[in-house]
């Protein structure tokens, strides 16, 4: 799933400080599931933002709003408010959620109230930690299932670096090292030809080295684009 | 064996147990006094000297400069390239450029953090690592390099480099088996030499030896200085892969301050020795002690 935290206050009160009327918009999707961008959070951010407001001799009103998704249309039928109606909206979805909220309503002003963060798992009660980068090139394979892109801090595919120190990553003594991990999980299943393994160079036109990265499965296309 | 393109390489190649030193540029234009101790106490008493690439990610003086000033002192140079700055075009970029000013020993490195310097919000780069970087070393010296041309054949090089490639290893990482690995792919692609991280237990040493002997490449072990008790007491905290044993620890908090340095040159004079049976040389890393290299190599028993 998508993680995202809520910004600062302040940096969200400053972004809508030319602001009057504001719809506080949750997503239904990975930021519900990551308890950051739901429709609580929109209720109880809508609640603060107004309380703020009046602590600075200022009155705003703010509403609040969710949808299943903000990344997919179909669902902003759903929608109780209409974005148009607000000065600003203030969307808690991911980043996908606020470009496309801002390409589909072109006349609004959406704004991120959340920094849009990692792919991950729910690891334990109230903690989400990465597991992929989306590098476009998944590796997991040929390391017993951890992602080196993702679970080493330097993203090296050739085995560990120095920096490892009794299993843990130079950067940060309470991160576990990824190839350490690695290497025990490939030992373990006397598969270390894998770690042995020259790797080829990475593609980086497949991770972010090439533009905007789209997926596009001929087959369920159902006309040409107008505009292409 | 290939043609030596280097003293180091020639010296390796002869047997001889060899040292190198290092430097590392300043933080800041003011690299005259750096260079002018390596040549006071450095020329002639090392094969070679590393010039450090941006070390533990703080940003100063870059290697390439560092190595050019030498070779105008006639001091050989080692080229240290980390992994961390430059993407591939600008590492091969460099090589290229190192080559053309007369470096002919590269040292390849992964390259600390960015998080662990002073620009901890900068990005790290890795395009390449410490194995890819020998393998383009490679690719450049066989005269292409690591793109292709239009048509997707190999690019062809206007004059091709030769360079004596090394690497680094920590043979007392607590997990060595996974360094051991990371090493014969080193050599693999094309690793000629090894310079390691500190060693201060040579019976753990030893075992390291013995257990990359099937390499059959030059191993220059490490050594860095340790100048107070405070210092071996952090690296035993903060440096991964190192262990200063509480005995050196206890040698240098007993003795007194003004001797302090004599014991360190002891200290190091006395590792080198109990090392130099199983090893071809020795890396010295004084931290801008260069004064004291002539007086460790006379504390080894090696001038």
């Amino acid at each position: 799933m998508i993680v995202a935290e809520r910004k600062p206050m302040d940096e969200i009160i400053d972004m809508i400080a030319p602001y009057e009327k504001v719809l506080v918009l949750a997503c239904g999707g990975c930021v519900t599931v990551c308890l950051t961008g739901g429709e609580k959070n929109a209720e109880m951010l809508a609640t603060q933002l107004k309380l703020a407001a009046s602590q600075a001799d200022k009155t705003i009103s703010a509403d609040f709003d969710c949808i299943t998704r903000q990344c997919e249309k179909e669902f902003f039928d759903n929608l109780t408010k209409n974005p148009d109606d607000y000065d600003a909206v203030l969307s808690i979805a991911c980043g996908a959620g606020v470009g496309y909220m801002s390409e589909q309503y072109p006349d609004a002003v959406i704004l991120p109230g959340m920094n849009t963060t990692f792919l991950a798992s729910n690891v334990a009660n109230g903690i989400w930690e990465e597991y992929c980068r989306g590098c476009g090139d998944c590796a997991l394979a040929w390391t017993g299932g951890i992602c080196p892109i993702a679970k080493c801090s330097k993203s090296l595919i050739n085995g560990t670096c120095g920096g490892t120190n009794d299993g843990k990553c130079e950067v940060d003594q309470d991160m576990e090292c990824g190839w350490l991990a690695i290497y025990e999980r490939l030992e373990k299943r006397d598969r270390l030809d894998e770690y042995r393994k020259m790797r080829p160079l990475r593609d980086h036109r497949k991770d972010r080295g090439k533009g905007v990265r789209r997926l596009v499965l001929k087959d369920m296309i159902e006309e040409e684009p107008v505009n292409e | 064996m290939s043609e030596p393109v280097s003293k180091l390489q020639k010296a390796l190649q002869a047997g001889e147990f060899v040292v190198t030193g290092e430097i590392g540029p300043p933080k800041g234009t003011n690299i005259g006094p750096v260079i002018h101790e390596a040549k006071e106490y450095l020329k002639g008493a090392v094969t070679a000297v590393n010039v450090t690439d941006i070390q533990t990610a703080v940003m100063r003086a870059g290697s390439m400069v560092g190595c050019k000033l030498l070779l105008d002192e006639g001091i050989e140079p080692v080229f240290q390239m980390v992994c961390r700055d430059r993407n591939r075009l600008a590492l091969q970029s460099d090589l290229l450029s190192a080559y053309i000013l007369g470096v002919r020993n590269v040292l390849s490195l992964t390259g600390d953090h960015t998080t662990m310097g002073d620009h901890p919000e900068a990005m790290g780069v890795y395009d390449l690592d410490s194995v890819s970087l020998l393998e383009a070393m490679c690719t450049l010296e066989s005269g292409s390099d690591l793109g292709k041309d239009m048509k997707g054949n190999p690019n062809e090089l206007d004059g091709a480099p030769k360079f004596f490639k090394g690497c680094c290893v920590t043979p007392c990482a607590e997990e060595v088996a996974p360094q051991i690995i990371k090493l014969e792919k080193k050599v693999a692609a094309g690793a000629q030499f090894v310079q390691t991280q500190a060693v201060y237990e040579p019976a753990r040493f030893e075992k390291f030896m013995k257990s990359i002997e099937h390499l059959k490449v030059p191993v220059l072990v490490g050594i860095v200085m340790l100048k107070t008790a405070g210092m071996a007491k952090y690296m035993n905290r903060g440096v991964p892969g190192v262990s200063v044993p509480d005995e050196l620890i206890q040698r240098l908090g007993d003795c007194a301050k003004e001797d302090r340095q004599k014991v360190s040159i002891e200290i190091c004079g006395e590792l080198i020795s109990s090392m130099k049976d199983f090893c071809q040389g020795a890396h010295l890393m004084t931290l801008g002690w260069d004064h004291c290299v002539p007086g460790i190599i006379a504390a080894a028993g090696l001038a």
